[in-house]
Order: C-alpha cells, then structure tokens, then sequence
C-alpha cells in the first residue's frame, strides 16, 4: 500500500509540471499586449508601459517568465487580480466554499437518484423499468444543464413562485434560505451525474448479478432483496465509487454554467467574470486551482479503490 | 478470430465490418438516432430554403409574439422568427461538433499512433502531456482556450477541439498498442514496409472502429459545449444565430416570453440525443465482445 502511494504521487509531479506549463501557455494566445489593457487611458505613455512590463516581468525571456510564475505559485502566489485588484489566491478562497457547498448538495442528489436508479435497472433488465431508467438517463446526458436550470426557474420560480429564481445565502447565514437558494442549481448540477452513475451501477450489478456467489446465495433460499443489498451491491459499488469520483470533473465544469444561470457567486461565476473583464491572471488562477483539485480527487479514488477492493489491498 | 468464425460457419462468410453494419442497421434506438442527425442535417443545409424568414431582419410590430400561425416558434425581443433563428442555428451547432471534432481526431489520432507505435520517451512525454490536458476539465479548459482566442465561433471550435484532443489521443495510443503486436502487423513489417506504411496501411484501418464510436459521442459533447460557449458569449456572435447565445438573451425574459427559450433548447436536447443514441449503437455494433 505504501509502494502504490509513493508510487502514484511520484506519478502526479510531471503531470502538475505539464499543466502548469500549459497554463502559463495561455497567456502567449492572448492577441494584444496585456500592458496595453492594463495601462487603460494611460497607454500612450511609454514610461507606464515599461512600469507595468518590468512589474509583471513581462520585459523578461519567455522561460524566464515562466520560471519566476512557477517560483511564486509554488509559494502560494497566484497573481494579482487585475480588475478586483486583490491576490487572486485570495478571491479563489473566498469564491470556494459556495461551489464547495453546491457541489456537495448535487452529488448528494446524484447518489440519491443515480444509484438506486441504477440497482432497479439492473435488477429489472430488459424490463420496462429497465428501459424507462435509461431513457431518462440518456435524455439526462443529452441535456445541457444551464438549459436545465432555465426550465427549472421557469416552473418553479416565476409559474409556481416556490423557489427564488437566483441568488444565494450563506449556510452560515440562514440555512433555511441557503437551501432554498441551492436546491434548484445543486439539481441541476446532480442530474447530470445521476445519469452517469445511473450507468455505471448498472453495469456493475448485472455483472455483480451474474456472479456465483449470487447463484449460491439464491441456492441458500435467501430473499431477493437480501441478495441484491448484501451480496451484489456491495461489490457493484467499488467501481462506481471510483468512476463517481471522477465526475467531479463534471460538476467543476457544471458549476461555471449553473452559477451563471442561477447567478450564484461562486467558483464558476468568477472565471466567467474574469473573462469578461479579461482578468487574465484570475482565469489562470481557476483554471491551475480546478485542475489541481481535480488531480488531487482523481488521486484520492485511486488510492480509495484499492482501500475498499480487499483482493487489491495486499496487491 | 474471423477465421475461427470462418470455419465455423463456412456457408457465409462475411468482412467484419459489413456484419457490423448489419447489426447497426437492426439495432433500433442506433436508428432513431441516426434518424435524428440526418433531420438536423438536412435542416442545417436546406435552411435558405426552409427558413420562413430572415433569421436576423427585426421587426417593431412583432416583438416577443407568442407561438401562431404565422410564426410557428414565436418571436424574440426584436421581433425576428424564432424558427428561422433556431434553423439557422442548426448550422452553427451541427459545425461546432463536427469542425471541433475533426480537429480533434486529426491532432490526436497521429499524435496518439505515435506514441504507441514508438513507445520509449516519446510515449511517456506524450502520456504525460496528455495527463496534464486531461487533469483539467473539459468545459473549463474550453473556456480558458476560448477567452484567451477572443470571443467568436471559429476560436469556440478550436478551443472545443483542443479540449477534446487529449481523448483521442489516449484512445488511439491504446489501441495502437494493442494492435501493434498483431500478427499482421509483425508480417507487414517482416515484409521490409517502412514504418509509416505499417501504420498508416495497417494499424490504422483496424482501431477505425473504436474511433468512429467516440467521434460519434464526442460530437455530441461538443454540440453542448459549443451551446455553452455561445450562452456565455464566448462563441457565435450577434446577431447570428447559435442556439446557445439565443438561450442567453432567452434568460433574460423568461418571464414574459417563455417560448425563445423552449424551443432552442429542445433542438440542443433532440440533435444531442440523436448523436448519444448512435454512438451508443455504434458502440454495441462493433463491440468485438458482442459478434
């Protein structure tokens, strides 16, 4: 277990270097000079021009930029904000807790639905409750969510009037109007990702069902229900623990459209902002911050499969 | 394994890929699908002729009309057909998914050959590479690309197809390996080809399959990213019509006019599905596991 430990986080470092290279790379698309949008109404002196250049590094070869952005990131420097005019590393902190709350709440909801969703599936195949969960499944793949959400306001905020149309609460604040706010946007966000789990417990328990420590739990004369809950779902759930956790890649790109939809203030709301107010450094900021979250997850499945696979623990 | 099948069966004996095609042709939800795409497309390419009205003249008497007679689909808020909007946007969309896809198999079917056809340091600076696109999400990495391009439909494609390079890169590398140790390929080799014609005549044509089903697939995500973009204003631009930028302006009065918003984003639901539904019957079709 220690070997495999050392040895995948020995396998993160080059792909943490190569998604910082390319990161920083985005910045050499951008048409135009970034002195000039940061100089604003005082572009026409060069001497501010310099100024700006020489602060940013700018003036420098391009390696050398590079190694002096990597230099400061890995002290937790991620830049200044050119249009809050705060550390983006700050902003990206304050912004987290509310996707992190989101991103709870629709993968709560994604198991919710999702899994059992997919056990009944799997139990009744080829039945019509088999062919029913599917086709919602895919309908729910097939759906954008940001569209998803419009409906949802649609319904419920302005025909029903049950549910505020946006904004958000803080948990701390109210918790009452901080669930009213998320319910809507964190469903939106989960349905998605029930389909996707849908899917995979599917898979995984008509392979599970098919088993013979199945035949001889029915050979027992134990009742269906106990063989699929004891017998078949616990070993169906490994994989789909694993393959669920790499939806939260899923949910991170969700919630950049379900926070715009439903203007909630979060993670996703600010680099859509940033790129409206071509705060570059912000956008490189969420961009390195997402990927390395999402690396960390990926990380934490694969160490969790083999912790709940008792046949890979002694591997 | 065809000839094990051969000699099995030495009444018919049938290529691969034409029994393939059989089982697609009777696979019935592969066909809705397709049913769908060839819908979109014909709406797509007929649209000059189809459309009722210019998808982007305004008119004052007619601002956000409801569904009639004369306008099937309503009217948005500077009075312009919301059917002739939505087949127009048909092409934005329906290219979006191919053009971004297209760029994405013609980086990452070559890049990915190679990585596994050498193997070595190539393979393992490739994979790493790979990894690291792969480590940020999809939509995200879109966005980024997209907002350092500059907003507009063709950088929306390119920033979708790099996006979604780094998969087919992966799967073509894949396969590769596993074709590479074929017997065919051994025998092409043996035979003095040079190593470009190994693969490009041999290996190539055999993981065709598996690329085909996710190109399938992946055009469907692209379709939704590129709707994504335009709904955030990073793709098509105005006045043009894109289904997603049409669902942006729709947000803003959904209260009065609930119908600009219905009807794009059905169309996304519907092309999107047709795409999901043959990809997936693809997928059963030249299953290897399923003949």
């Amino acid at each position: 277990m220690g070997g495999f430990l050392l040895r995948r986080v020995g396998q993160i470092i080059p792909t943490l270097l190569f998604v910082s290279i390319l990161i920083f790379g985005l910045q050499q698309l951008m048409p135009g000079d970034p002195a000039l949008i940061l100089a604003g109404e005082e572009r026409g002196d060069p001497q501010v021009l310099a100024q700006i250049r020489a602060e940013l590094n700018l003036d420098r070869p391009i390696h050398e930029q590079y190694v002096l952005w990597l230099g400061n990131v890995l002290q937790g420097d991620l830049g200044f904000s050119w249009r809050i005019r705060e550390p983006v590393g700050k902003v990206i902190i304050e912004k987290l807790p509310v996707t992190v709350q989101l991103g709870l709440m629709a993968f709560a909801i994604a198991c919710l639905i999702g899994i059992p969703a997919g056990i009944v599936s799997a139990v009744r195949k080829d039945r019509p409750a088999d062919w029913i969960a599917n086709g919602i499944a895919l309908a729910g793949i097939s759906t954008p969510n940001f569209w998803l959400g419009i409906m949802m306001i649609l319904l419920f905020s302005v025909k029903l009037g049950w549910l505020p149309p946006s904004g958000y609460v803080p948990l701390a604040e109210d918790w009452r109007q901080s669930l009213a706010t998320t319910i809507m946007p964190a469903f939106v966000l989960g349905t998605g990702i029930a389909a996707v789990l849908m899917r995979h417990t599917r898979s995984a328990m008509v392979q599970a069902m098919a088993q013979d420590y199945v035949r001889t739990a029915r050979a027992k004369g134990l009742a269906e229900r106990v063989i699929v809950a004891k017998h078949a779902l616990r070993n169906a759930l490994v994989p789909v623990v694993t393959l669920g956790a790499l939806e939260l890649g899923t949910l991170l790109s969700g919630a950049v459209l379900t926070e715009q939809v439903f203007t909630i203030p979060g993670f996703g709301k600010l680099i859509v902002d940033a790129v409206f107010n071509r705060d570059y450094p912000v956008v490189q900021g969420v961009v390195l911050v997402v990927a390395v979250i999402y690396v960390g997850l990926n990380l934490a499945a694969d160490v969790l499969y083999v912790l709940i696979n008792p046949r890979l623990r002694h591997a | 394994m065809t000839t094990l099948a051969a000699t099995a069966a030495p009444e018919r004996i049938d290529s691969p890929t034409r029994r393939s095609l059989r089982k697609l042709v009777r696979h019935r939800t592969a066909m809705v699908g397709l049913a769908l795409v060839v819908a979109f497309v014909l709406v797509a390419v007929l649209a000059p002729l189809i459309a009722p009205f210019d998808p982007t003249r305004t008119s004052w008497t007619a601002i956000r009309k409801p569904p009639s007679a004369l306008h099937w689909f309503g009217t948005d808020e500077n009075g312009r057909d919301l059917l002739s909007r939505v087949i127009w946007g048909a092409r934005a969309s329906l290219l979006a998914g191919v053009v971004s896809v297209a760029i994405a198999l013609a980086a990452g079917v070559p890049i990915g050959m190679l990585a596994g056809f050498r193997g070595g340091w190539i393979d393992a600076l490739i994979s790493r590479l790979t990894d690291a696109m792969l480590a940020c999400p999809f939509l995200i990495l879109a966005i980024a690309l997209a907002a350092f391009l500059g907003p507009a439909l063709e950088n929306a494609m390119i920033a979708i197809g790099i996006s979604a390079t780094p998969i087919f890169i992966r799967l073509a590398r894949g396969a590769t390996m596993a074709a590479k140790v074929e017997d065919y390929v051994e025998a092409a080799r043996a035979i003095g080809n040079p190593r470009w014609r190994v693969a490009v005549r041999h290996i190539l044509p055999n993981i065709v399959p598996p690329l085909l089903v996710q190109a399938t697939l992946t055009i469907a995500s692209a379709i939704i990213a590129e709707a994504s973009l335009s709904f955030l204003g990073l793709g098509q631009q105005p006045p043009a019509p894109s289904w997603g930028s049409m669902l942006n302006t729709a947000q803003r009065f959904i209260e009065q006019a609930p119908w600009m918003a219905i009807f794009p984003g059905l169309s996304i639901v519907l092309v999107v599905l047709g795409f999901n539904l043959l990809g997936d019957g693809l997928r059963d079709a030249f299953d290897p596991r399923g003949r």
